[in-house]
């Protein structure tokens, strides 16, 4: 059943929903964004439906909610340690269709890669609902549709904000009694169809292949340009990856806390163990394992999908403008020159064909 | 709740044997049941944890070759027998022994690469009758690094040894790089062997080069490869090589499945 929702009568519905749920969407934080006099948009705690910003993208992924930058694992005593808690309510987040096909790709390695599950993401997740929120035409980056992220049904409520009032699919029996006072209207969600951007997904299909596209000259053209710092990753709705850190609290040094703080591949020590080996020295070999990783192996190992959604947000985060669209399609062209038998770029090429968004 | 996998429990250190200088071996206690080649996550609280293979291993205990090179190790070699440290696991894959009974075996390891065959070493030397023949190169940096100096002694009884340095010249050891050697390995007498090779990367390399080139079929070599792991269980990314987790699917890699790793 689907509702046309006023506002105020929303604002009323997110206090109910707030008794048992805490509920989460992108929020607008002024003048804190990247830019002097720009702002943020992240994910965080809504205290009325006026703080969701609907009609822009977020610049953060909604998996903080779940998977925090910095979490405690455990506290350390001088003979004990103790578990983290979380709080016993339960999760509303109100998410784009990537996003939600994004948290499936984090399920597969949290809650199954290995045989095994984490029980930090676990607790949080198994509380978690979702509220769709219509992207409209999208945005320039979004490039969902060549992903096949663009749509889903995993979703408890669904949502159009149209100026004062809110067109609200309710698809979970457990909402239904705080809309039954609504007016009944005709609303499905609609998804993105096209995006501006468009990415071929290279088929690698061999062994040999792989080979010759880890020694193509586009990687190293990224050498000069990627800086390293990881915002790619830290916004991307699908990177997992965390170091583990150890974090004293007192002056006798008795209590402490282990941390699981989340890690880049992009980062220069992702690799690198005590002693100081390390693999995959340069930003080039970082790009280039965290560009198949993304729309190669992930799918080889879990067959279904490609990890990435296609949000676009690592090309709206990189200082640098690295475009991964961009990379997926200079790829894509490199590998179509590889079957063909067609000689590559070479560095001097790909240095002055680099992309521009 | 489902268990926690990163949850470390507390295990008594029985004893400390200096190595070296900058490598002790740790007894601990523990029920585990372990296989040759897995490993453990080592932890301090308040310090860190970290992937450390097991050495030996025996009822109720295994021993830990740990190398001084960080924080963590650092404050571990600290610790003292009675003391408290902090593991999970056993984690990995390990070397395939059943597979290797009743053939020839080679083990090639350099530096502390000699440390996660040494259980698969012992148990051969202690069951001399499941193995037709073994053949064990090490080699180290210099007098110094040389580790498990008592089992060398021990091996060169029971097995076909060539100990190695690299440029040091001491009684009983050859001077240079344990690829060097690879080619007194009678390959051509063998009806049926395993190579099993571990040390750093580029050693593992070329001495996998070398067996190619005394003959050695790729699918008769194995590999150990060591990486960085904050988690152990497939979660934390960082040992990833392709499609593949060295914490799940190795560490102990087919050289057919290793050559295929590209980092």
């Amino acid at each position: 059943m689907s509702y046309y929702v006023s506002v105020k009568r929303m604002n009323e519905i997110l206090k109910e929903l707030q008794k048992h749920y805490k509920v989460y969407a992108p929020m607008r934080f002024e003048k804190r964004g990247r830019y002097s006099d720009t702002d943020l948009i992240r994910y965080a705690e809504i205290n009325s439906i006026e703080d969701v910003v609907y009609d822009e993208k977020s610049d953060f992924s909604p998996k903080e909610v779940i998977y925090p930058i910095t979490q405690a694992l455990f506290y350390f005593t001088e003979y004990e340690y103790m578990e983290s808690k979380v709080d016993d309510k339960k999760i509303l987040i109100f998410a784009r269709p990537c996003d939600i096909n994004g948290f499936r790709r984090l399920d597969t390695i949290f809650l199954k890669n290995g045989g095994t599950e984490d029980i930090y993401y676990k607790r949080l997740r198994e509380k978690i609902k979702f509220i769709l929120m219509e992207c409209g035409e999208g945005w320039d980056t979004c490039f969902c549709v060549s992903m096949g992220s663009n749509k889903t049904d995993d979703y408890s409520l669904a949502v159009r904000f149209e100026n004062d009032n809110i067109l609200v699919e309710v698809k979970d029996d457990e909402f239904t009694n705080l809309f039954v006072d609504e007016k009944e209207i005709e609303f499905t969600p609609e998804f993105v169809t096209s995006n501006p951007t468009k990415v071929n997904i290279p088929e690698i299909d061999s062994q040999e292949l792989l080979e010759k596209i880890y020694d193509l000259d586009m990687w190293k053209s990224y050498n000069s340009r990627c800086i390293s710092c990881g915002a790619c990753n830290a916004v991307c709705i699908t990177c997992s990856c965390f170091n583990t850190l150890d974090v004293i609290y007192t002056e006798n040094g008795k209590v402490g806390e282990r941390r699981r703080v989340q890690a880049s591949c992009m980062h220069e020590d992702f690799t690198t163990m005590a002693g100081g080996l390390g693999f995959r020295k340069t930003a080039g070999e970082r790009m280039r394992f965290r560009t198949l990783h993304k729309i190669y192996d992930y799918k080889a190992r879990f067959k279904d999908e490609h990890m990435c959604v296609g949000c676009g947000r690592c090309d709206e985060r990189c200082p640098e403008l690295i475009s991964f669209s961009t990379t997926i399609n200079r790829l894509y062209d490199e590998v179509e020159k590889l079957k063909k038998g067609e000689a590559t770029q070479t560095i001097e090429q790909t240095a002055s064909t680099e992309e521009v968004k | 709740m489902s268990e926690n996998i990163m949850l470390p429990n507390p295990h008594k250190i029985i004893n400390i044997i200096n190595e070296t200088e900058n490598e002790y071996t740790f007894r601990v206690e523990t029920n585990a049941k372990v296989k040759h080649g897995q490993f453990f996550q080592v932890s301090i609280p308040k310090i860190g944890e970290a992937p450390i293979s097991v050495s030996s291993m025996g009822d109720n205990w295994v021993e830990l070759t740990i190398r001084k090179v960080g924080k963590l190790t650092n404050e571990i070699f600290n610790l003292k027998p009675g003391d408290k440290i902090f593991m999970r696991g056993p984690y990995g894959n390990s070397f395939p022994k059943d597979d290797f009974k009743g053939k020839d075996l080679v083990v090639i390891a350099g530096g502390t690469g000699v440390s996660p065959v040494r259980s698969l070493l012992k148990y051969f030397y202690e069951n001399p009758d499941e193995i037709r023949s073994l053949h064990f190169i090490a080699g180290f940096k210099d007098e110094k690094s040389i580790l498990f100096k008592e089992d060398l002694k021990n091996f060169k009884t029971r097995f076909n040894t060539i100990y190695t340095l690299d440029k040091d010249k001491i009684e009983g050891f050859e001077v240079g790089l344990v690829t060097e050697h690879i080619k007194k390995i009678p390959f051509n007498t063998f009806e049926n062997y395993n190579v099993v090779i571990v040390g750093p990367p580029v050693m593992m390399h070329f001495a996998a080069l070398e067996c190619l080139k005394n003959g050695v079929p790729e699918e008769k070599i194995w590999v150990s490869f060591e990486r960085k792991m904050s988690c152990g269980v497939g979660k934390c990314g960082h040992c990833k090589i392709n499609e593949t987790y060295v914490c799940l699917e190795g560490p102990v890699f087919n050289y057919t499945k290793a050559k295929k790793l590209l980092d």
